[in-house]
């Protein structure tokens, strides 16, 4: 929450000059709260509950790069995710590769693969992009299928974890949790900094009137197409992180399924605001997790929290309390 | 400032941490958590759902009751989850399990891919596994763990009595049409070699996805094969929609191919009609029907549940009662400890016959080659097989050294 506020008090502060200083002292009180919270809870919580979380969070956070700040709705964002678990998952446990290696590779397959997808979908617009980025992640998600390294249904299995940078035993879970932090604070970071910079602003020009955008001399495939490449990047950071975590990589990161589900964490969280998929990551994982020791059939109620957010909260947890307290500009 | 101090709080918090969990990992006292917790995790709503399910579940609760629902004085706990045939939710669940809710011991896992998963987690954390649904013979070989136990059946020795049997009978062309995970690659390595070893070939295979709706294509190329038997390689749901869509393509009709279902349960021939499954050889590790011991507990296990056991709700039934016996022998519910004292005592109950545990899990017991009746020779309801031949348990399963489990003995 604090981070959007921060945000929220960099655009008042680069409007207006007087209150700005003391909006930016609060937001980072508040951001230093959330994160003394962040270190904190591992010692209240299940660590693997909240590992997951993050990484779904950082995950849906990439993916709100691309549609809240791009426009551009991609439906096989699973493609990058589970690729670069897959990737990440081989090159630990068949290479003997350490985590971070791991994960960058993971990382770099989903750049990758972002790069050969962009290149084809963003030449179309609206639906066109949507339905070229599910045909090629359905692609994907065949030859994860297929090919014998996957290890088709089984997935591949017992991913060692390793020892971060020959330091930390990633066996311990409070040294899992703090590098999943780490993965995810710097993905955020990444995020943030996209967002406010040149760059994220011509990004918001292209979603908000591309054909200006051009007619004002930007070269906005290129533009889109960076974005893309980013957005992929920092799924498959995502994807490679959760590989390490639950120690293996399966057919359920790479289905299409999964793309619907971060889709839906954003958009329940609140598109186009810096928390609100991590908001939105956060509240579905935690359904999905509790849900699932009771009869409720965990798909129902999610899907009826989706039809009350499109009906009642249409901008989304974030961008309504973003609204209420008066900073529009911030869900837009 | 405030920087540096929150970075001190983390390394605090780490070191603290780090230092915390060592002694929290120690065993303390008899039984960890005041009494003995088994998860019996399982497809609850699929396509394996039938073969165990909620009647694992039942049965795991039947072994529970005859030692009065305690043990050494301590209550016990029997909980479920669905594991919806997912590797990835089954490990968690299982992880979770243990971490939070203090879970002993994890029953049945149909799935080999899902238990594949779990016995790493089983492994690592040093909980008791016992494996009633899952078939791979993986699980007592390169994959196998000092605390896992492999307890019904598995693909060796479905492969040896089906295999072998069907071979016997002039079926000595194979095409195999295998379910596209663990349990089927293992399925059809393991009928293959006892096929060839008996004098028969192998023509070819096509793998099929998990889960399949619709079989023509594969169907159409064993046709196309001109093998004389068609393995099915496939379990539950898979086995069911293949047969009946055999059936609908003329496959076995024609007189030139046979079907040979390799793993085939009770359920499975409830579910395809005696009509439909008459005639066919299979391989089981456990029969309702077959002596005044195995009919008195079955018609319990009836009055519950309303279903006679597959020889998974059975073997959980057994894999169960086991487990708690070794705990009171042991006096303790410590994974290594348990696990040990398991392998010292025989197994006797109506499931198995002084059935014994090898170093790496495998219960050796007899499996069953049976008959699926006709339809006129039925006299009633749950009246399904003709058992042709017990297979001793030497020779259904593996040795510990043929296993290729690196685990001392």
């Amino acid at each position: 929450m604090s981070l959007h506020s921060q945000s929220s008090g960099r655009a008042s502060a680069q409007a207006a000059g007087g209150p700005a200083t003391v909006g930016l002292t609060l937001a980072k009180v508040g951001a230093l709260v959330v994160l003394a919270a962040l270190l904190a809870v591992p010692f209240l919580l299940y660590p693997v509950f909240l590992m997951k979380v993050l990484c779904f969070a950082l995950f849906a956070c990439a993916f709100n790069l691309l549609i809240g700040f791009g426009g551009l709705l991609s439906f096989g964002h699973a493609a990058f995710f589970g690729s670069a678990a897959y990737v990440t998952a081989h090159a630990v446990k068949e290479w003997g590769w350490s985590p971070e290696l791991g994960v960058l590779l993971g990382t770099l397959a989903g750049a990758v693969l972002g790069l050969l997808f962009g290149m084809i979908a963003i030449r179309r617009q609206g639906i066109y992009f949507a339905m070229i980025t599910l045909a090629l992640s359905q692609m994907v998600y065949f030859l994860a299928l297929q090919l014998p390294f996957t290890h088709g249904e089984d997935g591949i299995q017992a991913v060692p974890r390793g020892v971060l940078f020959g330091l930390f035993d990633l066996h311990n879970p409070l040294a899992m949790y703090y590098t999943v932090l780490g993965v995810f604070l710097i993905g955020f970071a990444i995020i943030w900094r996209t967002v406010h910079s040149p760059f994220g602003q011509v990004l918001k020009a292209i979603r908000e009137n591309e054909a200006r955008a051009i007619s004002l001399g930007y070269r906005t495939d290129r533009y889109k197409l960076l974005a893309f490449v980013l957005s992929a990047s920092l799924a498959g950071l995502a994807g490679g992180t959760k590989a390490i975590v639950f120690q293996l990589a399966t057919l359920t990161d790479v289905t299409w399924q999964m793309s619907g589900e971060v889709v839906l964490m954003t958009l329940l969280g609140g598109m186009g605001t810096l928390t609100g998929p991590v908001i939105g990551a956060a509240l579905v994982v935690t359904l999905e997790n509790y849900l699932a020791a009771t009869s409720l059939p965990v798909p129902v109620v999610i899907g009826c929290i989706f039809v009350a957010c499109v009906l009642v909260f249409r901008r989304g947890i974030a961008g309504e309390i973003a609204a209420r307290f008066g900073n529009q500009k911030q869900g837009s | 400032m405030i920087a540096r101090l929150l970075a001190g709080a983390a390394l605090a918090a780490l070191t603290i941490g780090v230092m915390s969990t060592g002694p929290a990992m120690a065993q303390q006292g008899k039984l960890s958590g005041d009494m003995v917790k088994i998860g019996v995790l399982n497809d609850r709503s699929g396509l394996y759902a039938d073969l165990g399910g909620e009647g694992s579940a039942i049965a795991a609760r039947m072994a529970a009751e005859e030692f009065g629902n305690k043990i050494l004085g301590k209550p016990i706990e029997i909980i479920t989850a669905d594991h919806q045939n997912k590797p990835d939710i089954g490990s968690n669940l299982a992880r979770q399990w243990i971490d939070q809710d203090g879970v002993d011991a994890i029953v049945d896992v149909p799935n080999s891919g899902v238990a594949l998963a779990v016995q790493e987690v089983t492994k690592e954390k040093k909980k008791i596994f016992l494996m009633e649904g899952p078939a791979t013979s993986r699980l007592t070989g390169d994959a196998c763990s000092p605390t896992g136990f492999h307890w019904a059946y598995d693909t060796r020795a479905l492969a040896v009595g089906t295999g072998q049997a069907i071979v016997k009978e002039g079926g000595d062309s194979w095409f195999f049409i295998t379910a596209d995970y663990a349990f089927g690659h293992q399925l059809e390595a393991d009928t293959s070699a006892e096929v060839k070893k008996a004098g028969g070939k192998i023509v070819g295979s096509v793998k099929a996805p998990l889960n399949t709706a619709d079989f023509s294509s594969f169907l159409l190329q064993a046709q196309a094969s001109g093998a004389k038997i068609v393995g099915l390689a496939n379990a539950g749901g898979d086995t069911i929609t293949s047969i009946k869509q055999a059936s609908e393509f003329g496959l076995t009709q024609s007189g030139q191919q046979k079907l040979a279902g390799l793993l085939i349960f009770l359920s499975d021939v409830h579910a395809l009609g005696l009509q439909v499954a008459q005639d066919l050889v299979l391989t089981t590790g456990f029969y309702w029907d077959r002596d005044d011991e195995t009919r008195a507990w079955s018609k319990k296990f009836f009055d519950r549940y309303g279903k006679m056991p597959t020889m998974v709700q059975a073997g959980s039934y057994s894999a169960v009662r086991h487990y708690l016996k070794a705990i009171e022998a042991a006096g303790t519910d410590d994974g290594p400890t348990v696990a040990a004292k398991m392998k010292e005592m025989p197994v006797n109950d109506m499931f198995a016959k002084n059935g014994t545990i090898l170093p790496n899990g495998r219960m050796v017991h007899d499996m069953y080659l049976a008959r699926v009746k006709k339809p006129s020779e039925s006299k009633g309801a749950w009246d399904y097989y003709q058992i042709l031949r017990t297979i001793p348990g030497k020779e259904a399963f593996a040795t510990f050294e043929e296993s290729g489990c690196k685990l001392p003995k």
